[in-house]
């Protein structure tokens, strides 16, 4: 799967990129409203002599504590000074705090991260060290210990607090820097003769740079923040006028004057509120640009395959003597996914499948031609936002597609079963082997723990794990591959399924590992007399093991029908350019004749793997 | 296992001893000016000089912290400039206060950010963008204008609860629980934002792993699984911002400590800031960074449970 990290993104984003989002900043009304707010602060911040209408300092004691008055909107706080003019003062002083604080993060933050991520490897142990040993500590504490040596100087709390806030800007240009040095585009400035100082200019500036913006912004909260709490505690400059000396005046007066510090409170938390809604709607929308460039990576392509142009070949009768009743019925198959725009987006159309009991049904297609998507709506287990949108799918004479989750939480397990394609990502690591395949037993068959774990350690032997005990007590990431796919194949039969689902067992694991697996799966599905429906990309394990096979491509079956048929008439110009492919050295096709079922074909063709042409795993 | 301990162990006392090596000698710098600033602009030079001498700041800073660490590991953190108690005593008098207090508001942060942020997860819509929302503004919103707030509305609007005062639980436990219990609220609310989203988010990529699907399929309930397996994997990182917070909460106890004149090691320290007494202020800071690497410890404890694979790295 491959996972967009949208705020750290590999690619420069062009200038233009970055232009559009201040532009897009700017239209959305929130980002619009956070704007203008700050720079109306901004602004009435710079301009406070020319806005103020008293000066911020000078008291008078018959005015303590005195209400709104003529030319006093607010009132006087306790020493008689104008509340209305210290508010826009403090604004000042408590934003020009918080910026020298975010300028000393920013410059040591930035400028370390980029020394660090881009030369030294040693720098890493280093500085988590360092992170740690500030983390340590609560800001207010080291500012508090600060205080004590060298008194109440706002500037100097600021400056420390920046330093503390460092880290944050540290490991946000750290992880870019590394991230994009081994870049192939960097690789190539570096031949090209840009020197480091070029490059860390041009390529790598411009990766952390909106990052940094949006970092940038939540600092200054937390700056404004603290800031406010130094004051607040009283161990501020008590010279300045502050938002948070304004609150201590306020806190001390609550009972008196209740309304004095709901001003400075307003203030502070309106400007926190701001900055954090404007970092998120910044993120947002950053988040948004690199989700369109995700969908523009190549797409379902659109039907191009006419529905009436599939092909269905007649019934082997030779082989349908070892079949016996349907099991499964999958009729005019549609599944569709919710797009965020409301509209609903289908992927499979019109899929017909039967499988009958003991009969292995092989769907085979390249990837994205929804062959998996087919198998995980049978499950009823489609991911978030997927859902069967028109068809039936029979099982035991029952619609599946309409049925609850109460009752596939039933069918699931016991009747239905399934094999995953990659095995490590498919066993919880947090649990061993055994627990994970003891719960289920447990749920579906209602026996008891020790009888569980009995009917467990039987099945990984059965399965062919040389050493059961140990398996079942070992926790995934003790195991191998090969080992825990044997394991999934076991979790899969642990309740007797009627039928099996296997998703590309064999994709994810080593060649002579494959063959095993495949041999393994043969032995229960006989042993066990299961209907199976096999995804795969590969003819070699069609041949191998399957009855009956249908080809997707585009979300569509184009070709189904009995596999030897298949591999010796195969009409749909697309199955024969699958079967060319695999097929080109040509010696394999006399076995075929011979052999009864698809089955003979496997010796000859070995381990022919169509995924060089038609694209690894879906 | 055993061996992950001992090396988390291990870089928890690095860890600490490189703090008070740092804290002392930032604190004790100043040498004669120290004696200096207790005794004020009109001290004589011959007296500030005395005062040096008693209190040890002549010597070379680094014999001061040797004989500091010596008496630290012995349990002994020197006494106070200003009242002549023993520093330790000072700290241990008011840690359960403060511990009480924090403690209290990491179980609510714990409990209800994992429901806010399970039901925002699996919920998705409208529940999603609500816990979202309210994330924001308890993120965005410093803890004391809470604390403010709370203040003027439950105990002096309401006149729910006493809006300052603390009584000991061993005195009244009913009368502890109603004078912590605004404070444990104030300082959980920042917290329960940020560790809501962190659930929030974690649960969302656990539901997204491949064992879920296969779990599913082998008939287990969808609400099983996710109680089961998908919180224990989210797990993780909610811990890791739960210690991240702890060190946050640690920070507010001393702002909501003044605010509800609770008299815990908040108090202590905006005490011995604002006097300078220089070895109090050292205790303090040596005791809470033992906290938080306690704390530390205690989570990676519970990582390495939660999931077995940490044990590892």
């Amino acid at each position: 799967m491959i996972d967009l990290t949208p705020t750290v993104m590999a690619p420069a984003l062009p200038r233009a990129a970055r232009r559009s989002l201040f532009s897009r900043l700017l239209r959305n009304p929130v980002g619009l409203a956070t704007m203008l707010f700050l720079t109306l602060l901004v602004l009435s911040a710079i301009f406070a002599p020319l806005l103020a209408p008293h000066d911020p300092n000078s008291s008078s004691i018959q005015d303590v504590l005195g209400g709104p008055a003529d030319g006093h909107p607010l009132g006087f706080d306790s020493s008689g000074r104008d509340v209305f003019s210290r508010l826009i003062f403090a604004g000042r002083f408590s934003l020009a705090g918080a910026a020298l604080a975010l300028l000393i993060a920013l410059v040591i933050g930035v400028t370390g991260g980029l020394i660090a991520g881009y030369y030294g490897k040693w720098f890493d142990s280093v500085s988590s060290w360092l992170t740690g040993l500030l983390m340590a500590l609560p800001g207010i504490v080291v500012l508090l210990a600060a205080r004590s040596v060298l008194g109440p100087s706002m500037w100097l709390s600021m400056m420390i607090f920046g330093v503390l806030l460092s880290p944050a800007f540290f490991r946000l240009v750290y992880a870019s820097v590394t991230a994009v040095r081994n870049e192939l585009y960097v690789d190539a400035a570096r031949v090209a003769g840009l020197g480091d100082t070029r490059i860390i200019g041009k390529h790598i500036l411009t990766v952390v740079r909106a990052p940094v913006i949006i970092q940038s912004a939540m600092v200054l909260g937390i700056a404004i923040a603290i800031q406010a709490g130094l004051d607040f505690l009283g161990l501020g400059d008590q010279s300045i006028p502050t938002w948070g000396t304004m609150l201590n005046d306020g806190f001390r007066q609550i009972y008196k004057e209740p309304l004095l510090i709901l001003w400075p409170s307003v203030v502070i938390a309106l400007t926190c509120v701001a900055l954090t809604l404007l970092a998120n709607t910044m993120r947002d929308l950053l988040e948004r640009s690199g989700k369109a460039k995700a969908r523009r990576r190549p797409p379902l392509r659109p039907a191009d395959v006419n529905k009436t142009a599939a092909v269905f070949h007649a019934e082997d009768l030779s082989s349908s003597g070892r079949t016996g009743e349907v099991l499964l019925d999958v009729r005019d198959l549609a599944i569709g996914y919710d797009q965020p725009d409301g509209t609903v987006k289908t992927v499979v159309h019109d899929v017909s499948l039967t499988v009958r009991r003991g009969e292995v049904h092989g769907l085979i297609g390249e990837s994205g031609s929804g062959k998996t998507q087919t198998a995980w709506s049978i499950l009823r287990l489609l991911p978030d936002g997927g859902r069967v949108t028109g068809g039936a799918i029979f099982f035991e004479g029952k619609d599946l597609a309409l049925a609850s989750e109460k009752e596939m939480t039933k069918i699931r397990g016991k009747k239905i079963a399934y094999i995953p394609q990659e095995p490590m990502s498919n066993l919880d690591s947090a649990f061993t082997i055994g627990s994970q395949l003891v719960e289920p037993m447990r749920v579906c068959l209602g026996i008891s723990k020790k009888e569980a774990t009995q009917r467990a350690l039987k099945l990984l032997a059965r399965v062919g794990i040389p050493n059961p005990e140990r398996t079942f007590a070992a926790y995934p990431h003790e195991v191998s591959g090969g080992m825990a796919q044997r394991v999934l194949i076991a979790g899969a039969v642990s309740c007797d399924p009627d039928l099996l689902i296997a998703d590309e067992p064999t994709t994810a694991l080593d060649v002579t590992v494959q063959a095993e697996v495949l041999d393994l799966l043969r032995e229960l599905q006989s042993e066990l007399n299961m209907g199976v429906v096999l995804v795969t990309h590969n003819f070699g394990v069609v041949a191998d093991l399957c009855d009956r096979v249908s080809v997707m491509r585009d979300g569509r079956v184009i070709e189904t029908g009995p596999v030897r048929a298949i591999f010796t008439q195969a009409k749909h110009p697309y199955t024969q350019s699958l079967l060319a492919a695999i097929l080109e050295d040509g010696e394999a096709r006399g076995d075929l004749d011979e052999g009864n079922s698809g089955r003979a074909a496997a010796a000859a063709l070995a381990t022919p793997s169509i995924s060089d042409t038609i694209g690894a795993q879906s | 296992m055993f061996r992950f301990i001992l090396r988390r162990l291990l870089s928890g006392i690095v860890l600490l001893l490189l703090i008070s090596t740092i804290a002392f000698s930032l604190l004790y710098i100043g040498g004669g000016d120290i004696a200096r600033r207790i005794l004020g602009q009109m001290a004589t030079p011959e007296t500030v000089a005395q005062k040096s001498e008693q209190l040890g700041l002549n010597r070379p800073l680094y014999e001061q912290y040797f004989d500091w660490l010596s008496g630290a590991v012995r349990g002994d953190l020197g006494s106070s400039w200003f009242t002549g108690q023993l520093v330790t005593e000072g700290i241990t008098s008011r840690l359960a206060v403060t511990l009480s207090i924090v403690i209290g508001a990491i179980i609510l942060i714990a409990v209800v950010a994992v429901a806010l942020g399970v039901w925002a997860a699996i919920r998705g819509g409208w529940a999603d963008k609500v816990v979202q929302a309210v994330s924001i503004l308890g993120f965005a919103i410093p803890g004391f204008l809470i604390a403010l707030g709370l203040v003027t509305l439950f105990a002096l609007n309401l006149k729910w609860f006493k809006p300052t005062g603390y009584t000991a639980f061993a005195d009244s436990p009913t009368g502890w629980a109603a004078s912590v219990t605004l404070p444990i609220i104030a300082l959980a609310i920042g917290g329960i934002a940020g560790v809501a989203q962190q659930v929030r988010g974690s649960v969302v990529d656990a539901l997204r792993q491949d064992y879920v699907r296969t779990l599913r399929s082998r008939g287990l309930s969808f609400n099983r699984v996710v109680f089961k397996h998908v919180l224990r994997n989210a797990g993780g990182p909610a811990l890791a911002v739960l210690a991240v917070q702890f060190v946050g909460l640690l920070g507010g106890a001393v702002i909501v400590e003044q605010i509800f004149a609770i008299p815990g090691l908040g108090q202590v320290s905006v005490q011995a800031t604002t006097q300078g007494d220089i070895p109090m202020v050292m205790g303090l800071v040596v005791a809470t960074a033992a906290i938080v690497v306690i704390v530390n410890l205690l989570i990676d404890l519970l990582q390495g449970w939660l999931n077995p694979k940490v044990r590892l790295s």
